[in-house]
């Protein structure tokens, strides 16, 4: 049977790891190599690296991450932050990346879907979507959640997949920081809305949060960053937890 | 030396790292003399069939790789491609195994992405690797259960999780990212 991932989600600055809290606070959390050799020895099923501060003189310093990250790990991992083009993609796929997430880029620019997913393979892409309530519906933000493009959240799941993306990871701007647990009934919808993976992230705090998720959803994966990255929930312990509630787990 | 098949098919970096840290020295190659001469030959490969094959053909790959008489280990598409043909792109494979490749249908989620467990191990690359292990796969074809068969995955159908003819050995899983279990069965094809 096929396993509900565990990901923990290392946001990326200057090469350290940090972890926003509602994206303004930031707290340096570690060095990425060591915490992501770290994670996939405690049974985390897979990785992703979101670079914040990716700008265009931060891009090489990215990659070369991404090939000291190839070389020790041996789980699968995602790159994403600042990817605007196919050669972007390229770059960070070929220094090792199983994956590259795209996020307001895709928004801003749709084709980009269809150039990486016909370039590399539809998984080899992921596409982030920030996902915001606004009094009764869901919608999608951009950068880094601070502008709302008026597209109805399900309405962009569809498009995306239509356009070629081979999973989601929809964040929910409400509940991201909050630790009150995941966007249940949206990432729920959007997950059967489409009929390619989805990881749900946005508002873990404890294993009951993950109980909730594979336990009501159907979606395919859960991510969280802070509760791993202090250790609060370690990932080992929460594994065994889901085990005994008969939750599929590696 | 280890040869790994260049050809436009990614991700070889990971295939190559984790031979790597298991201790052994590889070339990435679509030589055909080096090819030939390698001790063990993998066959990687993620991207989509028709423009695979028409890539390993220009180059005359395909025929090297068929007549290969060492221990060739092909990965995702590499076994795939191993197989007769594919309903991805409609395409005539490289005929080692006898095994259709089909589409999944979308009962469940496609592509199959994650973690499996499989079933009815039967080959030596499984040697020290108990029944109840999962594998990281990644995938939207499957290749059919066939008398080459030496492993099951069942998702949506039964299919081949791995294959094996004379010296020719395949995964639909990635071993090189399905964490330490991944690096023992690679370690025991690389043993061979």
């Amino acid at each position: 049977m096929l396993k509900k991932r565990i990901i923990p989600c290392l946001d990326i600055k200057d090469g350290r790891v940090v972890k926003g809290v509602q994206f303004l606070e930031l707290k340096d959390a570690g060095n990425p190599v060591e915490l992501a050799s770290f994670y996939s020895k405690n049974g985390a099923d897979e990785l992703v690296f979101l670079d914040i501060s990716a700008t265009l003189e931060k891009r090489k310093t990215l990659a070369e991450m991404v090939t000291q990250l190839s070389k020790e790990i041996n789980i699968p991992f995602t790159v994403g932050g600042g990817i605007q083009s196919v050669d972007d993609a390229r770059l960070l796929l070929q220094s090792g990346a199983d994956k590259v997430s795209i996020n307001s880029a895709a928004v801003l620019n749709p084709e980009l879907i269809t150039q990486i997913s016909d370039a590399f393979g539809s998984q080899s892409l992921v596409v982030a979507i920030d996902i915001k309530k606004v009094e009764n519906d869901w919608f999608v933000f951009i950068k880094g959640g601070t502008e709302s493009t008026g597209i109805l959240a399900i309405d962009w799941a569809k498009k995306v997949e239509k356009l070629g993306a081979g999973e989601l990871l929809i964040t929910s701007m409400n509940n991201d920081g909050s630790k009150n647990g995941f966007a249940l009934e949206i990432t729920n919808e959007i997950s059967k809305a489409v009929s390619i993976p989805v990881i749900a992230s946005g508002g873990a705090g404890n294993s009951q949060h993950f109980i909730d998720l594979f336990t009501k959803t159907e979606v395919s994966a859960g991510l969280a960053a802070s509760i791993f990255h202090f250790n609060e929930v370690p990932i080992s312990e929460l594994k065994n937890i889901l085990k005994t509630q008969n939750i599929p787990i590696r | 030396m280890i040869a790994i098949v260049k050809y436009n098919a990614g991700n070889i970096t990971s295939v190559k790292n984790a031979i790597e840290r298991l201790g052994y020295s590889c070339i990435v190659t679509d030589d055909e003399t080096i090819l030939k001469l390698a001790e063990k030959v993998i066959f990687p490969g993620v991207g989509e069939a028709s423009s695979a094959m028409n890539y390993l053909k220009e180059k005359g790959l395909d025929e090297v790789i068929k007549n290969l008489k060492q221990p060739v280990l092909g990965i995702c598409l590499g076994q795939q491609l191993m197989c007769q043909f594919s309903e991805e792109g409609n395409t005539e494979c490289l005929g080692i195994f006898e095994a259709t490749v089909k589409k999944f249908e979308p009962k469940l989620k496609v592509p199959h992405m994650g973690w499996n467990n499989i079933s009815k191990l039967n080959s030596e690359l499984y040697n020290g690797i108990s029944a109840d292990e999962n594998f990281y796969f990644v995938h939207s074809f499957y290749a059919e259960i066939s008398e080459e068969t030496t492993a099951v995955c069942d998702y949506i159908v039964p299919f081949s999780a791995s294959m094996q003819k004379d010296n020719f050995y395949a995964t639909q899983f990635h071993p090189e990212k399905s964490s330490s279990v991944g690096e023992r069965l690679l370690l025991n094809f690389l043993k061979l």
